[in-house]
């Protein structure tokens, strides 16, 4: 009888044992992709950037793969530049928006516009890039007169749009944890609730509204689908809001396909990813920091 | 666990399998170098062949038509594709060609623009930017959108070589697929743009332009009267080893050129 018990809670004890070593495996199976994807790029991204030479390729401004000239100065600034573009557009908005979902929307409202913002955010980026093309680019090209709408312009606009969502939601949390009795103080004191959403309710939420832009940020600098139908995507410097330019995740996009196996042109392709890759690293750990003060503050 | 375990082993084991048992058989190769142009008629002529040939391997190379011939001269490989004719050294140096098929380039316009025909020089001034208005080519006046491909794409070497224009063009929009290109011509009243004859035909909302007075048809250019054109071209170094020689005569012959049809190019056999 105790034999008999004896086995079961040694079999259930093996059991548990494979399994919390099933979930541990689970656990570092993303440590591992990470890191595989990481050793991955630098191995390729590496040899280009030798034989380039760093300083060639990060500031040469032309870039013609038939010339074996690989600078990558245009895509770094077009994508410095649209990523910045967009978050001037679409943060401002965005915040607003949360604010009011935070603190002025009734309730009812408040769930309706919640719901859409949502469906923004799933909406798939080539349907961004599609409608862009359709909508966007014809619109921009007859308001101002232009040979063709496909320009900076267009793509900071999608991707605008497209940070919205995650803008919106990481910004209505931050303000919606603002404790009440600070607005409270603060109408106390004589202030209107708008000063008050301004001055109080803002700033005691700045440090959750900076990881809502900087997770902006990173949208939109990894964006590729929607903004290839819809720059133009031509290698220029971005020195115009209507130019035709070409992005970082674009310029691999669209000359991958093409790049014959082991050459130059497709390793230095890779060295963009390894950029990119760069990119979004710094942007991370910008965001870790946001974050991370914020847990200190609440 | 223990099952579960043996299973994930299994598993595995299958997997290192499939990878090796891959490039285990090694049976007779074709070895094919060159140009990247003639990458969707060659794979589609080496998928057919060894389809009905399984014992022949085709390996294909695309390493761009300087490189094949370089390979091709020092013995690397069997047959080289070049898409453009020989120059007379290379035939000096014991070079043989033939053209299998012929590619030609259709300029496209929207519907609404007026203008019909262009000759090259005008093509290339609309390219290269020194007739940067419509009314210069003979059009309703307006700005120029010049529609081109990426560079790497054989349709964009194919149209450069033909009007002079390599690395001098300056494009509004640089897409990656035909596709791409005839919906921005169709969406645009102020766009040109090319593509491979095959991909254009029949499609609406766009006009395909007469070049040099010649309209863009498969009679044109097999006769040579269109000038946006180039020939696919096998070439060897005169004597092939028999399975080369088959697979060469193969693609030659009035079967293959259906195949070659299906990959966008026009067949010379059976002309």
């Amino acid at each position: 009888m105790s034999d008999l018990r004896e086995v079961v809670r040694r079999r259930r004890r093996a059991m548990e044992r494979a399994m919390s070593l099933f979930f541990f495996l689970c656990g570092m199976a993303a440590v591992a992709f990470v890191l595989g994807i990481s050793l991955y790029l630098i191995v390729s991204g590496l040899p280009a950037i030798g034989e380039i030479g760093l300083w060639n390729f990060l500031t040469d401004s032309v870039w013609s793969p038939k010339q074996e000239r690989f600078g990558i100065l245009p895509f770094l600034l077009t994508s410095v530049a649209g990523t910045a573009g967009a978050v001037l557009l679409g943060v401002p908005a965005g915040l607003l928006a949360a604010l009011f979902l935070a603190k002025a929307a009734p309730p009812r409202l408040a769930a309706v516009i919640r719901t859409a913002v949502e469906l923004l955010a799933g909406i798939p980026s080539i349907v961004y890039g599609l409608v862009g093309m359709i909508v966007l680019v014809p619109a921009i090209q007859r308001a101002f007169g232009l040979a063709s709408g496909a320009s900076l312009l267009a793509a900071i606009i999608v991707l605008s749009i497209m940070i919205l969502p995650s803008v919106v939601s990481v910004a209505e949390m931050a303000l919606a944890a603002v404790p009440r009795e600070y607005e409270e103080a603060s109408l106390a004191l004589g202030a209107t609730w708008m000063e008050t959403l301004y001055f109080v309710t803002f700033p005691a939420a700045r440090s959750g509204i900076a990881a809502s832009v900087v997770l902006g940020a990173g949208r939109a600098i990894g964006e590729a689908m929607a903004i290839i139908m819809v720059s133009g995507n031509v290698p220029n410097l971005p020195g115009s809001l209507f130019a035709p330019v070409r992005f970082l995740t674009t310029a691999i996009a669209s000359e991958m396909s093409y790049a014959a196996a082991g050459s130059l042109h497709q390793m230095a392709l890779y060295s963009i990813g390894l950029v990119l890759f760069l990119f979004i690293m710094c942007i991370n750990v910008l965001l870790h920091f946001f974050v991370k003060k914020e847990g200190k503050h609440g | 666990m223990k099952r579960m375990t043996a299973l994930l082993f299994a598993a595995l084991l299958s997997l290192v399998c499939a990878c090796g048992g891959d490039s285990g058989s090694a049976g007779q190769t074709v070895s094919v170098n060159g140009s990247t142009s003639v990458e969707r008629v060659i794979l589609t002529l080496a998928e057919r062949y060894m389809l009905d040939h399984p014992e022949i391997k085709i390996v294909y190379d695309p390493t761009g038509t300087g490189a094949g011939l370089e390979a091709l001269q020092n013995g690397v490989c069997d047959i080289a594709l070049a898409s453009r004719s020989l120059a007379p050294q290379e035939e000096a140096a014991g070079l043989v060609p033939f053209v299998i098929a012929l590619d030609g380039i259709a300029v496209l316009v929207n519907d609404c623009n007026p203008v019909e025909s262009l000759t090259v020089e005008q093509l290339a001034g609309l390219y290269t930017g020194s007739l940067a208005d419509w009314s210069e080519a003979g059009g309703r006046s307006g700005p120029v959108a010049c529609i081109g491909r990426e560079s790497g794409s054989g349709t964009r070497d194919g149209f450069e070589s033909a009007t002079g224009t390599e690395d001098a063009c300056i494009l509004a929009q640089e897409l990656t697929a035909t596709g791409a290109v005839l919906e921005a011509v169709r969406n645009n009243p102020q766009a040109i743009g090319y593509a491979s004859l095959a991909s254009v035909e029949g499609r609406g909302g766009i006009r395909i332009l007469t070049i040099d007075g010649v309209a863009c048809t498969e009679a044109a250019i097999l006769n040579g009267t269109y000038a946006l054109q180039r020939p696919f071209v096998f070439v060897t170094r005169g004597t092939l080893n028999d399975r080369a020689q088959a697979f060469f005569d193969w693609a030659a012959s009035p079967q293959a050129a259906e195949y070659i049809r299906q990959a966008g190019a026009i067949p010379t056999a059976g002309q």
